[in-house]
């Protein structure tokens, strides 16, 4: 583990009707840390402060153990990439990439062999001449990306940089950014509302809720042992699982310790999965049916969260399934009784991930 | 068929407007005699009066240029106690008749105002000088830039500045290198405005400087003195040298936009 680059403590923050308090959130150099929550956390504002673009009320600010509470964000030497990319649309993708570079004087040569650098290394080369205004919506987060990675920042700070893609570009650009922080190992806050994003690329998580952190812990750790009934909710209820799949093309079987999953993804190699708890079938004797999946466990805890149930069952691993309070009460469910727990091959998510 | 019909109706209403104002300009424009504008042009205080009322103009733009600018990025950028007022206080110039400007600039900018006893001191003066025209400009068509320079400024978003900020870019650099020059046709638009609208001052000038002559105030005195004939050949050259540059500079103001 390198050093501690940065650290937050105690931060609050007032803008406009908006809170922030006790913020306290940490990142050892080159993690990738996921700080994970709902619309209107208040995550854009933790990002902005500690890229010193709003004045915290108290509290502070650490970065390589320096305080930067009261440093000027321009001393910082934080990269900042906003959800839509904010490229200035008078300059082109070149000068954008130069951008910081000039503004630290730097000689012409070294800011040419500098942006060439950083297009290759983000496979922009072929549109440094152009405007932002006539780029994709994939092209603009990566010169977004790269002219904030020009700087060589200490911290990097992503504002949601996915959402506002399309599907398609969205998976790209998420395996853009992981290779891109193997490559470069720049310790980076990526801030998502999306839970398997925050699986797929990040080291460890930070959940946000309502202006202050709930829960902060490796991923895993985090979905398996949520902190609150909000972190439960957001990120706990659901089935996630890292794995190897194998298998010819189309159908494939996702290993978890032993236990093997039919699934239908093209994906091969190390992965993720994740299944809902709704798609899962309790009996209590072995199904025939179109499942392709039915696995045999215990149950191991039954949580009554109102409307629904989850019931565990541990196959291993453990599998969070939802049913309703009347067939709990019908099947007679206990902890303790051996079940089967089926689901169809096409209800498993399989999702490539760090 | 009734889309039609009240398009019909509304380009008849509008065409009403727009003969009113064509008519009268070509009006003039045709009803002098060639000869006439050819005497009127070489006639030096014609020359003079319109070479005055382009530079007094120009000198007013430039001074709402280095001080209105930086007050719009303030009404764009920040909240603060009384800035409803500060607003207000700019726009009235426009509601204000401009002779009472005049009486107003007169009071403060006079041989016996405050102001016009300090710039006296060292030598300017304001009654009946070249001062005394650019700041008459100046008062009166100040809104026309410092409100297009607030709404380009306004129109840049706050976030490209933040992210010049985090790129290593000062305040003043974040400012110079993005909101300036996004904000640039807006305050090109208005400054092209304000020059315009000076050019047309009348009303404040006659009462803070009638000598030395902006065309404006030697067309009104010719027609005083002379009657309609003499006045309209100055008319004529007024108008059409003012359409000219106008035209001229929203051309290139146009073309920078590529």
């Amino acid at each position: 583990m390198s050093a501690e680059r940065l650290a937050v403590h105690g931060l609050g923050l007032k803008a406009g009707e908006f809170k922030l308090y006790g913020i306290d959130l940490s990142a050892t150099g080159g993690e990738y840390l996921v700080l994970l929550g709902p619309t209107g956390a208040g995550k854009t504002v933790l990002l902005e402060a500690i890229a010193g673009l709003r004045r915290p009320t108290g509290g502070r600010i650490l970065l390589d153990g320096r305080d930067i509470t009261s440093t000027a964000p321009e001393r910082r030497g934080i990269g900042f990439l906003y959800q839509d990319h904010a490229l200035f649309p008078h300059l082109t993708v070149a000068e954008n990439i130069a951008f910081g570079l000039r503004a630290r004087r730097i000689p012409r040569d070294e800011v040419r062999t500098r942006v060439k650098e950083i297009a290759h290394l983000l496979r922009i080369e072929g549109i440094l001449p152009r405007r932002p205004g006539s780029l994709s919506g994939g092209e603009k987060q990566r010169v977004g990306l790269g002219r904030a990675l020009a700087i060589a920042p200490r911290l990097l700070l992503l504002d949601e940089p996915l959402s506002a893609l399309d599907p398609e570009t969205r998976e790209g650009l998420q395996g853009e950014l992981l290779r891109v922080h193997r490559s470069l190992r720049t310790t980076t806050v990526h801030v998502t509302h999306d839970f398997e994003e925050a699986i797929s690329l990040g080291d460890r998580m930070a959940v946000m809720d309502r202006g202050t952190i709930v829960q902060e812990g490796r991923s895993e750790e985090v979905f398996r042992r949520p902190a609150s009934p909000f972190v439960a909710r957001f990120v706990g209820a659901r089935n996630v699982f890292s794995g190897i799949v194998t298998g010819e093309a189309g159908e494939a079987v996702f290993s978890i310790d032993g236990t093997e999953i039919v699934t239908v993804t093209e994906i091969r190699g190390p992965a993720h999965l994740s299944i809902r708890p709704e798609e899962i079938l309790i009996s209590r004797a072995a199904l025939r049916s179109s499942a392709r999946n039915c696995l045999p466990g215990r149950i191991i805890e039954i949580a009554d969260r109102g409307t629904v149930v989850y019931v565990t069952v541990d196959v291993p691993p453990e599998f969070t399934c939802a049913v309703t309070r009347r067939s709990l009460a019908e099947m007679d469910l206990r902890v303790g009784m051996e079940v089967f727990i089926s689901f169809k091959a096409s209800a498993v998510h399989v999702f490539k991930g760090g | 068929m009734r889309a039609f019909g009240m398009k019909a109706g509304f380009a008849l209403l509008g065409g009403a407007l727009l003969l009113f104002i064509a008519w009268p300009l070509a009006r003039t424009i045709f009803s002098s005699s060639p000869t006439g504008l050819w005497e009127t042009i070489l006639d030096p205080q014609v020359r003079g009066a319109i070479g005055l009322t382009f530079y007094a103009s120009a000198i007013a733009t430039v001074i709402a240029l280095l001080t209105g600018v930086p007050l719009a990025y303030l009404l764009a950028r920040h909240d603060f106690p009384g800035k409803g007022l500060i607003e207000g206080l700019i726009d009235i110039p426009i509601v204000v008749p401009h002779t009472a400007v005049g009486i107003a600039l007169l009071l403060v900018f006079g041989r016996s105002g405050a102001l016009g006893k300090a710039f006296g001191a060292i030598g300017v003066r304001f009654v009946s000088s070249v001062p005394g025209i650019v700041i008459a400009m100046l008062f009166v068509s100040m809104p026309f830039l410092v409100n297009a320079a607030r709404d380009g400024f306004a129109g840049v978003d706050i976030r490209l500045e933040r992210a010049a900020r985090t790129l290593g870019a000062g305040p003043w650099t974040a400012f110079r290198r993005v909101a300036l020059p996004l904000a640039g046709r807006s305050i090109l638009s208005g400054t092209i405005l304000m020059w315009a609208r000076g050019l047309s001052e009348f009303g404040a000038i006659v009462i803070l400087a009638y000598h030395p002559m902006v065309a404006p105030v030697l067309l009104y005195q010719r027609f005083e003195s002379y009657g309609l004939d003499y006045a309209r050949p100055v008319a004529v050259w007024i108008i059409l040298s003012s359409l000219a540059v106008f035209v001229a500079l929203r051309t290139v103001a146009g073309r920078r936009k590529g």
